[in-house]
């Protein structure tokens, strides 16, 4: 009986050593899953889900604090790869954070820009050129949409372009099935 | 001869409907007035323009150089003037616009001086395929891939055999046959400069036996030239044997591996009017310039072969044809089974145009009926592909899913379409993933692109926030030290000594007598009264602050 109560203790003891030293060894660094959130969120950028970035609102979903549902650049897909990677039920996007639109980038008047540097402040992905009373323009590949710029602009000046659809960046649609009555 | 033939999964028998147009022989369409040259003719980069609107140019001129490996430059087809360079509607099937070059011709026609190399045999193959990359010369065949990239087969891979499709399967086109048939010797010319450039060990031409004139013409021609390497082989006419791997599969029961490319298993291959383009760009100094295409179908009047300079408006091409005789049916470029239907025939020919079909309005197709399982588009699939896997994937937007069942492997030769008893577009839902793995691919790289920078940006930020706290703290020290000793430290004690002594000396003046007040003469009684007074009232309190200062 005795025996078999310190046999016990000790392995729960070495087991417990063990455990307790591939917990120190092995830690995960960061959280993995904010990690693949983050992988799957647009990089947009612009904090229409109320947090101030795709990694914060990353963080904010790992940690339960907000739905997934928030995304509007990233619209239905995101929805739909962010619920196959939580497992959670699809929604449709919160009404309160804006709508999906197809995407576009900034363009600057470069006739009317005074040069104030405050868009330059203002993007979050540095894809505006200039300097103080300098003339600014955008580098269009790089700019996410954000929009986060147009307000900031004292004199109006930047204004959203969608994408224009060339041969490069055209999709076949979706193949409407055809209909039409049988004729015979 | 006497090869053992092999054969590849799948594939149709359909009707050829060739005969229609290899009646008449190969003529060149008429010199059009206005040419439209989209800068992108070919798969990869589009070229750069190096003519502005107003320049004069001459046939063979470049007009627009390559830009990066994988491009092509584009050349005059003609000599004249360019009069734009601007978007115009292209062959595509978006239908959308592209930025063309606009030459508008002067009728002369007058060749650029070129340069020719008919010893070809002592250039270096790199020196081979920088003619032909110079020369603008893509893959004839439809896909228009740069050739001169097919042509480098890398330092540690050893081409054991170039093959040269003229098997043209698809149905009612008749342009590779043509050239065959009428400029064999061109072709044979052309694969001596390929395997050269390739360092091949073998060459086979091969093609399909619903076209036998065009074997016998390939065949005189390398009697006459008497090239022991080169072989013609007839293969059996089955839709899709001119696909790249099918081919390859007939010819030697060799599959080409699913991610991996002809090279892979020591084979290149080529289409024969890429080898003849190649011939007239090396031996003559031509760059690509025009293509022969079919003009056929029902309702074409005069179904024929022309070879068209690019640039050429379809219209005037067609009518080179004999025109439309029917406006019933679709207009399509390229085959029935491939092609795309064009909506406007102001549409300029371009590289990879091999054909305009003009046939008879179908019979409707029936409703889309939903997929029956019945197994049929597997059958036919030349790729050996699961086509229903493929589109329950596509319809339902199962992207990952779809691209485990080889998507990619689909070449798009519309066998399972034409097969399917529930009229399901196949094809269209393949090509509509295709597009959108495309576009997700796309934006994945974006977002790449902005998470880094947006990081970037941050730790930017961060640091010239730290930076900024480091300053202002050292500014912030530097004041303290500046004032601590004022308050009772060795410098206050100076101060205070100084002002001690300052009052001191004051005192000593005063007593000695050596201040003496001025404008003191003539005072009246009542002036010297109020001075008195007032130094009897300063003696009384000097008396009183002396006493105080020294009682403190």
């Amino acid at each position: 009986m005795i025996a078999a109560i310190i046999a016990l203790t000790l392995l729960a003891a070495v087991f417990g050593l063990l455990l307790g030293y591939a917990a120190i060894r092995f830690k995960v660094e960061s959280d993995p899953i904010v990690e693949k959130v983050d992988a799957v969120l647009p990089q947009t950028q612009c904090g229409q889900c109320g947090y101030a970035g795709c990694r914060p609102y990353a963080e904010a979903i790992a940690a339960g604090e907000a739905d997934i549902n928030r995304c509007p650049p990233g619209g239905e897909t995101v929805i739909l790869a962010l619920s196959d990677l939580l497992g959670v039920e699809p929604k449709p996007l919160d009404d309160e954070v804006g709508e999906e639109k197809p995407k576009e980038v900034a363009y600057v008047d470069e006739q009317t820009c005074i040069g104030c540097t405050l868009c330059i402040q203002a993007c979050p992905v540095d894809a505006i050129l200039g300097a103080a009373k300098q003339m600014h323009t955008i580098i269009a590949d790089e700019c996410t949409g954000c929009e986060l710029c147009v307000e900031p602009c004292p004199v109006d000046c930047i204004t959203m372009i969608p994408v224009k659809k060339d041969v490069q960046n055209w999709k076949w649609p979706y193949p409407a099935p055809n209909t039409q009555e049988e004729t015979n | 001869m006497g090869q053992r033939l092999h054969h590849f999964h799948g594939g149709l028998h359909l009707p050829d409907h060739k005969a229609m147009s290899t009646g008449k022989p190969l003529e060149w369409a008429p010199l059009p007035k206005r040419l439209t040259l989209p800068l992108q003719q070919h798969i990869g980069a589009a070229a750069k323009p190096v003519v502005e609107a107003g320049d004069k140019v001459l046939k063979g001129q470049m007009l627009a150089q390559a830009s990066g490996h994988v491009s092509a430059p584009i050349h005059a087809p003609t000599s004249g003037t360019v009069i734009a360079i601007e978007e115009h509607a292209i062959p595509h099937p978006s239908g959308l616009k592209a930025a063309c070059i606009v030459l508008e011709s002067d009728g002369e026609d007058n060749w650029y001086v070129h340069e020719s190399h008919p010893e070809y045999e002592h250039l270096e193959p790199q020196q081979l395929r920088s003619l032909i990359r110079d020369a603008g010369i893509v893959g004839l065949g439809g896909a228009g891939f740069p050739a001169h990239i097919k042509l480098n087969p890398g330092a540690r891979t050893a081409v054991d055999t170039l093959v040269l499709n003229g098997a043209e399967c698809e149905p009612y086109i008749t342009c590779d046959d043509a050239l065959m048939r009428e400029r064999p010797d061109g072709i044979v010319a052309g694969a001596r400069i390929m395997r050269h450039a390739l360092q091949a060990r073998k060459c086979i031409i091969a093609i399909e036996d619903n076209k036998p004139e065009a074997i016998s013409a390939m065949r005189d021609a390398l009697e006459r030239i008497g090239e022991p390497q080169l072989q013609v082989i007839a293969v059996p006419t089955r839709y899709p044997t001119g696909g790249e791997k099918q081919l390859i599969q007939v010819l030697t029961g060799k599959e080409v591996p699913l991610k991996g490319l002809p090279i892979d298993i020591g084979i290149v291959c080529h289409n024969v009017a890429t080898a003849a383009s190649v011939f007239r760009a090396v031996v003559k100094g031509e760059p690509l310039i025009s293509r022969i295409i079919t003009v056929t179908g029902e309702n074409i009047h005069e179904p024929k072969n022309l070879e068209v300079l690019f640039g050429t408006p379809i219209q005037e091409v067609i009518e080179a044809a004999g025109g439309i005789s029917d406006n019933s049916g679709s207009l399509l470029m390229g085959g029935p089974m491939m092609g795309f239907a064009l909506h406007d025939l102001q549409l300029p020919v371009i590289k990879t145009t091999n054909c305009l079909l003009a046939k008879q309005p179908e019979p409707a197709r029936g409703p889309t009926l939903a997929c029956i399982r019945c197994g049929e588009c597997a059958r036919v699939c030349p790729a050996s592909l699961l086509p229903q896997q493929l589109y329950w994937y596509a319809r339902s937007k199962e992207f990952d899913k779809i691209q485990d069942q080889n998507l990619f492997a689909c070449i798009e030769c519309g066998c399972c379409d034409y097969v399917c008893p529930s009229n399901i577009p196949l094809v269209h839902y393949y090509r509509y993933a295709k597009t959108e793995i495309w576009e997700q691919e796309r934006e994945r790289h974006a977002a790449d692109l902005a998470r880094q920078r947006h990081e970037f940006q941050t730790e930017r930020k961060e640091r010239e926030k730290a930076e900024r706290a480091a300053r202002m703290k050292k500014k912030k020290q530097a004041l303290a030290d500046k004032k601590k000793p004022g308050k009772g430290g060795a410098d206050a004690d100076a101060k205070k000594e100084a002002i001690k002594a300052a009052m001191e000396r004051a005192k000593a003046k005063r007593v000695s007598g050596e201040v003496k007040p001025k404008n003191v003469d003539n005072l009246s009684a009542e002036q010297q009264r109020k001075i008195d007074e007032v130094d009897a009232r300063r003696a009384a309190n000097r008396d009183a602050h002396e006493s105080s200062e020294e009682q403190s």
